[in-house]
């Protein structure tokens, strides 16, 4: 009886070691990423329904830096984090910010990016996102927003005059009118929103809101794999900081945007 | 609830810590435009009184626009589009005033109340029994002091009623004073709505405040109808 149950564990055992092997193995043929292709101009399907976008750019480049297939994979973003638990992608790629209850289901690689919060100010002001720079100015920001937080937990103790909007399309109203010197939102929102439309032609970013001790503006961006995939997560670290290295994380970035979206400050603060 | 009420309560009352925001707003937007459209009411509801098209002609063109737009509408107008024109920006007087956004808010609520009491005293003044002032020209009053003892003070009392509608009606029209960042009580409750997700906490301790203001003005008018009113008690 044992002659024969041994070698039958013995073989079990060892199809079970061999398994997780063949898997990982077979990741780094091919990366298939989890994509919610609705929010451009990170990540959209084009006319033809091809995936395009940064996110997607930047994908690819992962791909190409650890010279692997790169396959994409549409998924809803609420049903994304099952999908990836499911097996249905290797990681997720889709505009996902770290936070801590993502966090404790799946693994995130660094920093792919940052929707930075910019000032935006008229061009020639000089005006910079510190309180010194806006003391007794008046700076709007949307009601309800991290950048209203923001605002009032750094620059309204200094003296900044903060004023809050039902929306953000009053803030630029009012800046447009004068009533602002300055205003504070996410940085592609001003960009695609205002900067880039023709009412915008007067005005510029004033830079980044980089200072944020209390961590009021939250996390970055990144990409997420399962927590036992340490490998792979490995691989696509090492592929951004390679992207960054050789300046192709620059080239992509100035194909969508005019400002930095990558924040390495705020990627050091963050544990 | 604990917790927006820990967090919001002087927000709610008085200040955020840098201006006057909840109540005292709200109670201060209240009584300025109520303030200023009794005293523009009082002499344009003489004139919509007069026989002179040329008199009454603009005073009833006035009553007929601001009484047939909506109010919100008008403060978009005053706040956005007057401080929006170009005249406006470079006289350094009205761009002082209307680069304020309380300005605009008080202006446009001054007039639209302005509005609708001129139509009130028009109305009381108009249905003054002919013996009153009958009596007032037997006593061989002037015009002018006819107005000033008679007509007047018979047309306040008379149309205090109706008055007091209109400050209860202008006090829930402070609401839409946060479309020109005004921070009032409803802007508070938003904060507070936004912080935890509470509707009926936030919004609930709002109507709350708004019922006590409401209820306080109720018992005020009705004190002075008993009193200015007494002459007419059945």
């Amino acid at each position: 009886m044992n002659k024969f149950i041994a070698p039958a564990l013995a073989a079990i055992f060892a199809l079970g070691a061999a398994l997780p092997q063949a898997a990982s193995a077979k990741t780094f043929k091919e990366i298939k990423f989890g994509v919610d292709a609705t929010y451009p101009p990170f990540e959209s399907l084009s006319p033809s329904g091809e995936f395009q976008g940064f996110d997607i750019d930047l994908g690819k480049a992962i791909c190409a830096e650890l010279k692997v297939k790169c396959v994409f994979v549409s998924q809803s973003f609420d049903g994304i984090i099952p999908a990836l638990q499911a097996r249905k992608f290797d990681a997720i790629l889709s505009s996902m910010t770290v936070t801590p209850e993502r966090a404790k289901q799946i693994a995130f690689s660094s920093e792919m990016y940052d929707e930075p919060t910019s000032l935006v100010v008229k061009k020639g002001s000089g005006l910079k996102p510190t309180a010194e720079s806006l003391k007794g100015k008046t700076v709007g920001v949307e009601a309800g927003t991290i950048q209203e937080t923001y605002a009032k937990t750094y620059w309204q103790p200094a003296g900044v005059k903060i004023v809050s909007y039902q929306g953000q399309d009053q803030v630029y109203a009012d800046l447009l009118s004068g009533r602002l010197d300055a205003s504070l939102q996410d940085s592609v929102e001003a960009d695609y929103g205002f900067l880039k439309t023709s009412k915008g032609a007067d005005y510029e970013f004033g830079g980044n809101a980089t200072y944020d001790p209390k961590d009021v503006l939250g996390s970055y961006i990144a990409i997420g794999v399962r927590k036992d995939e340490t490998e792979l997560l490995k691989k696509i670290d090492w592929a951004i900081a390679q992207m960054h290295k050789d300046g192709t994380y620059d080239k992509i970035q100035s194909k969508y945007f005019n400002f930095s979206i990558y924040n390495a400050e705020a990627a050091k603060q963050t544990p | 609830m604990i917790y927006i009420l820990e967090h919001y309560w002087r927000a709610f009352l008085y200040t955020d810590g840098y201006q006057m925001t909840g109540l005292a707003m709200t109670l201060w937007l209240l009584v300025i435009s109520c303030a200023i459209g009794f005293c523009l009411a009082l002499p344009l509801a003489i004139l919509r009184n007069a026989k002179n098209p040329l008199l009454w002609g603009p005073v009833w063109l006035y009553g007929f626009i601001f009484r047939g737009t909506p109010l919100y509408v008008q403060l978009l107008l005053i706040y956005t589009g007057v401080y929006g024109l170009h005249f406006v920006r470079e006289t350094p007087f009205l761009a002082g005033f209307f680069r304020s956004a309380l300005n605009c808010t008080l202006l446009s609520f001054a007039l639209n109340t302005g509005a609708y009491t001129t139509e009130i005293f028009y109305g009381a003044i108009r249905d003054t029994a002919f013996g009153e002032v009958e009596a007032g020209r037997a006593f061989g009053m002037s015009r002018a002091m006819l107005y000033r003892r008679i007509i007047i003070p018979s047309a306040l009392r008379r149309a205090l009623p109706m008055y007091s509608n209109e400050v209860i009606l202008m006090l829930h029209a402070t609401t839409l004073a946060f479309t020109a960042t005004v921070p009032d009580i409803l802007k508070i409750a938003n904060d507070a709505y936004t912080a935890t997700y509470a509707p009926f906490d936030a919004f609930g301790l709002a109507a709350l405040i708004y019922l006590c203001i409401s209820f306080a003005l109720i018992y005020l008018f009705r004190r002075a109808e008993a009193r200015f009113l007494a002459h007419l008690a059945v």
